[in-house]
C-alpha cells in the first residue's frame, strides 16, 4: 500500500464525490420524475423533490383497462418478454451445440470466426430483404417474426460466450469418460452440460437483455400491440404528444428495471465475460 | 475414432447454427447487394436492373457526404470522450477511497440502462421548457433563458454526443479497470523507486497493461458509433434541419420513409463497406500493438 498525502486523499475523495453524482442523478432524476405529481414537473423553477409522492403513473401503466395507455403498455411487456424469451432459447439451442465443436475441435474454428464478424455488420445491411422477406411470409408485426431476426443478433454473442465457456471445461475429463466406455451423448448430457450450466446461465441473460434492449428491427418490423416491443412504446411515448413527462419516466422505470437488477446483481460474471475477450484480442 | 469422423461430427453439430446464419444473414446480405443495383421500391414493384446509378447518385449527392461528416464528428467526439473520460474514471476507482466497491458497483448502471431508455431520459432532461438541464443551469446562474438543447442545429449533435458519453464511458472505464488490477504491485513499487513520477509511471509502467483491453474496446465502441441509429432516433430522428442525421438514419429514410428499396440497399452496402475497412485496419493495429506490447 502506498502511502498518500492528505491533499491526494482528499482530491480522491472529492473526484470519488464527482463521479458517483455523474453517475447517479440522471438515473435518480428518472426515478423522481416517475413519483413526482404534474405540477412539480412543469414548475419553475423546477422541484427537484416532489411535494408529495405520487405512485399513481406505476398504477396507470400496469392497469389492463381497455383502450388506456395501460393496456398499450402492458402489452408491449409481454411482447418483449415472449421476443426476447423465444430468440434466447432458440439461440442456445443453436449456439451451444456449436460451440461445443468449435471448442473440441480447433479446425472448424475459422467457420466461428466468420460467424463472430457478422457483429460488424450494420443491421440496415440486412433490413431491407428480412423486411421483404418477413413481408411475403406474412410474419411482419409478429411475435415469432421478431424472435426469428433477433437470431441475428443473439447466435452469434451466444456462440461466442459458450465457446469461451467449454473452453475452460478440461477436455481430459470428457476423454476420461470415453475410455470408461461411456458415448458421446451420455457425456455431454452427464458432464459437460452439467459443467457448462453456469455459463449457459450467464449467456442466456445476456442473449434476454440484448434483446430486451434491441430497437432498430422492432422499429422496422412491428407496427401494433400485437407485436410492439417495450422499446418501441418507449420511444412512441418520448416522441408522441404525451405531455405526461412522468408518465413517459415511469415507463423508463419499468423498461429499466430487469436489465438494471440484472447489473446490479451480475456484475462478476459480465466483467469477465467483457474482459476474457478484451485480453484474448 | 478417426480424425475425419472428428471434423464431420463437428461439422453436423455446427450445421444448425450454419443453416441459421445463412438463411437470416448470408441471403439477406447477397439480397441487399442483388437491390442495390435495381430501382425496386419497398412494397410492390419489383424494379428493374439500372447497373451503378444508386451508387454514382448517392456518392455524388450532397446528402451523403454531409450524413457522412456528421457520423464521423460523432463517432471521433464520442468515442474519444468515452476512452478518455473511462480511463480517468478507471485510474480513480483503482486508488483507495472511503466507499470504493459500492461505486464501482454503481458504475454498471449507466451500461445497463436500455440504449431508448437512455435517449428517453436525455430527452426529458433536454427539454427546452421543462428539462432539468435548463433549471439547474438558470438556478446556478448560467444562463438567463432555457435553451432548446435538441432544437437547433448547434447544440444538437453535441448534446446527443453527452448522452451517448454518459451511458458508455462507465463500460470503458470497467474494461480499463480490470486490466490496471492486473498490474502488478512491486512493478509500480520499483518504478516509484527508481523516481518515475506519476506521468511516466502512467505512459511506461501502466500503458502496456492497458493497451490491449482498451484497443478492444476502442474497436467495439468506433464500430458501434458508425452505426448508430437508436439514441438518434429517439431523440432527434435526425434532425433540427438533419444536423444530427447519420448514415444508418440515412439509410432508414432511404429504404422506409421513401420506400427506395433499391437506392436503400445500395447506400446501407457503402455503410458496411466503411465499417468493415474500420474493423480491417483496426484488427491490422491491434496485431501490431499486441507485438510491441
Amino acid at each position: 500500500m502506498e502511502r498518500r498525502s492528505l491533499t491526494a486523499t482528499i482530491l480522491v475523495h472529492l473526484a470519488a464525490l464527482l463521479l458517483l453524482v455523474v453517475i447517479l442523478a440522471p438515473v435518480v432524476w428518472l426515478f423522481v420524475m416517475s413519483i413526482s405529481s404534474t405540477p412539480d414537473l412543469i414548475a419553475k423553477p423546477l422541484h427537484w423533490w416532489p411535494d408529495t409522492v405520487d405512485l399513481s403513473r406505476y398504477g396507470v401503466l400496469l392497469s389492463s383497462v381497455a383502450n388506456s395507455a395501460g393496456e398499450a403498455f402492458v402489452a408491449s411487456l409481454f411482447n418483449s418478454i415472449k421476443v426476447a424469451g423465444m430468440a434466447t432459447v432458440a439461440a442456445l439451442m443453436v449456439a451451444v451445440p456449436s460451440a461445443w465443436a468449435v471448442s473440441r475441435t480447433p479446425s472448424v474454428g475459422w467457420s466461428l470466426y466468420a460467424v463472430i464478424a457478422t457483429y460488424m455488420l450494420p443491421p440496415v445491411a440486412l433490413a431491407v430483404p428480412l423486411y421483404m422477406t418477413l413481408a411475403w411470409a406474412g410474419l411482419l408485426n409478429n411475435v415469432f417474426g421478431l424472435a426469428l431476426v433477433y437470431l441475428t443478433i443473439l447466435a452469434p454473442f451466444t456462440t461466442w460466450l459458450m465457446k469461451s465457456g467449454f473452453d475452460s471445461i478440461p477436455r481430459e475429463i470428457e476423454s476420461a469418460a470415453t475410455m470408461d466406455g461411456a458415448r458421446l451423448d451420455q457425456i455431454l448430457r452427464l458432464i459437460t452440460l452439467p459443467l457448462a450450466a453456469p455459463v449457459m446461465a450467464t449467456a442466456a441473460l445476456f442473449a434476454f437483455l440484448l434483446a430486451w434492449d434491441e430497437f432498430f428491427y422492432a422499429l422496422l418490423f412491428t407496427s401494433d400491440q400485437r407485436a410492439k416491443t417495450l422499446t418501441v412504446a418507449i420511444a412512441d411515448l418520448a416522441g408522441g404528444r404525451v405531455s405526461d413527462y412522468g408518465l413517459i419516466a415511469t415507463a423508463g422505470v419499468l423498461a429499466a428495471l430487469p436489465p438494471l437488477i440484472v447489473g446490479l446483481f451480475m456484475q462478476r460474471a459480465l466483467i469477465a465475460g467483457l474482459t476474457s475477450g478484451g485480453v484474448k484480442g | 475414432m478417426t480424425s475425419t469422423w472428428i471434423t464431420t461430427r463437428a461439422w453436423l453439430l455446427m450445421l444448425p447454427l450454419l443453416i441459421v446464419m445463412v438463411a437470416i444473414i448470408g441471403w439477406p446480405l447477397i439480397d441487399t447487394v442483388r437491390l442495390s443495383f435495381t430501382d425496386a421500391k419497398l412494397v410492390g414493384t419489383e424494379g428493374s436492373f439500372v447497373g451503378l446509378d444508386n451508387y454514382v447518385k448517392i456518392l455524388s449527392g450532397s446528402n451523403f457526404q454531409r450524413t457522412l461528416i456528421t457520423t464521423f464528428w460523432f463517432a471521433v467526439l464520442s468515442v474519444s470522450a468515452e476512452m478518455v473520460i473511462g480511463v480517468l474514471a478507471a485510474l480513480l476507482l483503482n486508488q483507495q477511497f472511503y466507499g470504493r466497491s459500492v461505486l464501482r458497483a454503481l458504475m454498471i448502471l449507466p451500461w445497463a440502462l436500455p440504449t431508448v431508455v437512455n435517449a428517453t431520459l436525455w430527452r426529458l432532461i433536454y427539454n427546452p421548457e421543462y428539462g432539468a438541464l435548463n433549471a439547474m443551469l438558470m438556478q446556478f446562474g448560467l444562463i438567463n433563458a432555457y435553451r432548446s438543447w435538441l432544437g437547433e442545429p448547434g447544440t444538437a449533435l453535441a448534446s446527443l454526443i453527452v448522452a451517448d458519453c454518459w451511458k458508455n464511458f462507465p463500460l470503458v472505464a470497467l474494461i480499463a479497470l480490470a486490466a490496471l488490477q492486473a498490474v502488478p504491485r512491486d512493478i509500480t513499487a520499483a518504478s516509484m523507486v527508481d523516481g518515475a513520477g506519476a506521468w511516466s509511471r502512467f505512459r511506461f509502467v501502466i500503458m502496456p497493461y492497458l493497451a490491449g483491453p482498451l484497443m478492444v474496446a476502442l474497436v467495439l465502441r468506433t464500430i458501434e458509433a458508425f452505426k448508430v441509429f437508436d439514441i438518434i432516433w429517439v431523440m432527434t430522428r435526425g434532425g433540427p434541419a438533419n444536423s444530427t442525421r447519420t448514415l444508418s438514419i440515412l439509410v432508414y429514410q432511404e429504404a422506409f420513409s421513401f420506400q427506395r428499396a433499391g437506392s436503400g440497399a445500395s447506400l446501407a452496402l457503402i455503410v458496411t463497406l466503411l465499417v468493415t475497412v474500420l474493423a480491417v485496419a483496426y484488427a491490422a493495429l491491434i496485431r501490431k500493438s499486441a507485438g510491441v506490447s
